[in-house]
């Protein structure tokens, strides 16, 4: 895995915070200003969702931002687009080598389908999402195909999918900087039924930068 | 039986109900289909690309994976092709890929303008009073996206030719949304024709054979009918 740490300038320290696995984290980030997520234990999945903070339907697309790139995988450099094509944030510095944003996020639905119907009542992204999200006006309908940071979804040339051992260690972290004014929506994973969160949901810590 | 032929770079919506089956047959060279997926009633509840992935250990689209909902239902099942990849990472044309080809104008070119698919996947979410926040990721029906091991996407060319087909069941009563455009990773505008006919869904199991996590899917869609 490259592993690449290019640390910039940064502005006024605004957030410092530690997000326990199954809470969820809201904030706007303004244009210029910095993000970055570290992976405090290891082996952690970031469920995370951008939006332009003046235009919620002009939100973080997945789909786009890898077509656009030609490249499934996020690391450094990689930029996130929106659904109309514009630079959401770009990720400035990356220890952990490369990030997914094809799995999703799980839901207490998507588990019952993955697990089984006893998993129904389990802790799931899904309802962290629609829970720290509403105070932002985000509900079902504005909920899409997430970024996994940290977490290791190898796709092959046979056009296969696998759930693996995560890439991350402790300490590991990933940073971004906002092209424009973003609303970030992040779920800290609580999900115990795969590898991705290494068995062991752990926490997280947040910190945003104003604009240098 | 019923049917409709699209013509290429166009968009059409249309709802079929539970237990119905869709025929999509291409009518030249080169189709790609960007298809949306609703429960027709409960239109909050569409498709969820990734969610269809990760349960079926897939990158790509084929028979006989059902093509799942947010709120974890079996909206679809893929229950033939004479094709084994469907694009699912791709998503569908902007405005920006279009006129790369070149301005384009009704005045012009009168019906062969040149729109893309979110354009016409909009124009035909607002006719059921939906909207930009109910787009989501497509399935791009005829077209592949191929992977290399590092996770470079490629465009191939050629994928699909005039008389490739695939057959969806509809496992819940669906709104169908759908642009013939080609896919934004095309080089060439080369819009192909795409004939959809509805007709009873003979029996298959193949689907609920296919993976736990299919047969699961497929179960909380039969509640819905129970």
């Amino acid at each position: 895995m490259g592993v690449t740490a290019v640390l910039l300038p940064h502005g006024v320290l605004v957030l410092d915070e530690v997000v326990p696995s199954g809470d969820g984290f809201l904030a706007t980030v303004p244009a210029g200003g910095s993000l970055r997520i570290v992976d405090l234990e290891g082996n952690q999945a970031a469920d995370t969702l951008f939006y332009d903070a003046h235009d919620l339907d002009n939100r973080y697309s997945a789909m786009d931002t890898v077509r656009e790139q030609q490249q499934a995988y996020l690391t450094t450099g990689s930029q996130l687009l929106s659904t109309d094509l514009d630079v959401l944030a770009t990720i400035t510095a990356d220890t952990v080598g490369r990030h997914d944003t094809v799995g999703g996020a799980c839901s207490q639905e998507s588990n019952v389908i993955r697990y089984g119907e006893q998993h129904r009542h389990q802790h799931a992204c899904r309802e962290t999402f629609l829970r720290w999200g509403a105070a932002a006006g985000i509900g079902a309908r504005q909920l899409t195909a997430n970024i996994n940071f940290f977490m290791n979804v190898p796709l092959t040339s046979e056009g296969g999918l696998t759930f693996a051992d995560g890439l991350s260690s402790p300490g590991a972290y990933v940073e971004l900087r906002a092209e424009r004014d973003i609303v970030v929506l992040i779920s800290n994973c609580p999900q115990l039924n795969n590898p991705c969160n290494g068995w062991n949901p752990t926490p997280i810590q947040v910190l945003v930068w104003g604009p240098a | 039986m019923t049917g409709h032929d699209v013509p290429g770079g166009a968009a059409w919506s249309f709802r079929v109900r539970h237990g119905r089956e869709m025929r999509f047959t291409t009518l030249a060279n080169g189709a790609n289909v960007s298809l949306l997926l609703f429960a027709a009633d409960h239109p909050v509840d569409r498709l969820n690309v990734p969610d269809t992935l990760k349960a079926q250990m897939s990158a790509r689209i084929h028979p006989p994976m059902v093509l799942m909902s947010d709120r974890g239902l079996a909206l679809a099942s893929v229950t033939g092709s004479s094709l084994d990849w469907h694009d699912a990472l791709g998503g569908h044309s902007t405005e920006r890929h279009v006129t790369r080809f070149g301005p384009s104008s009704y005045q012009q070119d009168r019906n062969d303008r040149r729109l893309s698919a979110r354009t016409g996947l909009l124009s035909e979410l607002r006719k059921h009073g939906r909207d930009r926040a109910d787009l989501h990721a497509s399935v791009n029906l005829f077209s592949k996206v191929a992977l290399s091991g590092d996770g470079g996407l490629s465009y191939v060319e050629g994928h699909s030719v005039a008389g490739d087909w695939a057959t969806l069941r509809a496992e819940v009563d669906l709104l169908l949304v759908m642009s013939t455009a080609p896919h934004p990773l095309a080089t060439t505008w080369c819009p192909a024709a795409v004939r959809v006919e509805v007709t009873d869904a003979p029996a298959d199991d193949a689907s609920r054979l296919f993976r736990d996590e299919s047969a699961r899917a497929l179960a909380q869609s039969a509640l819905v009918w129970a």
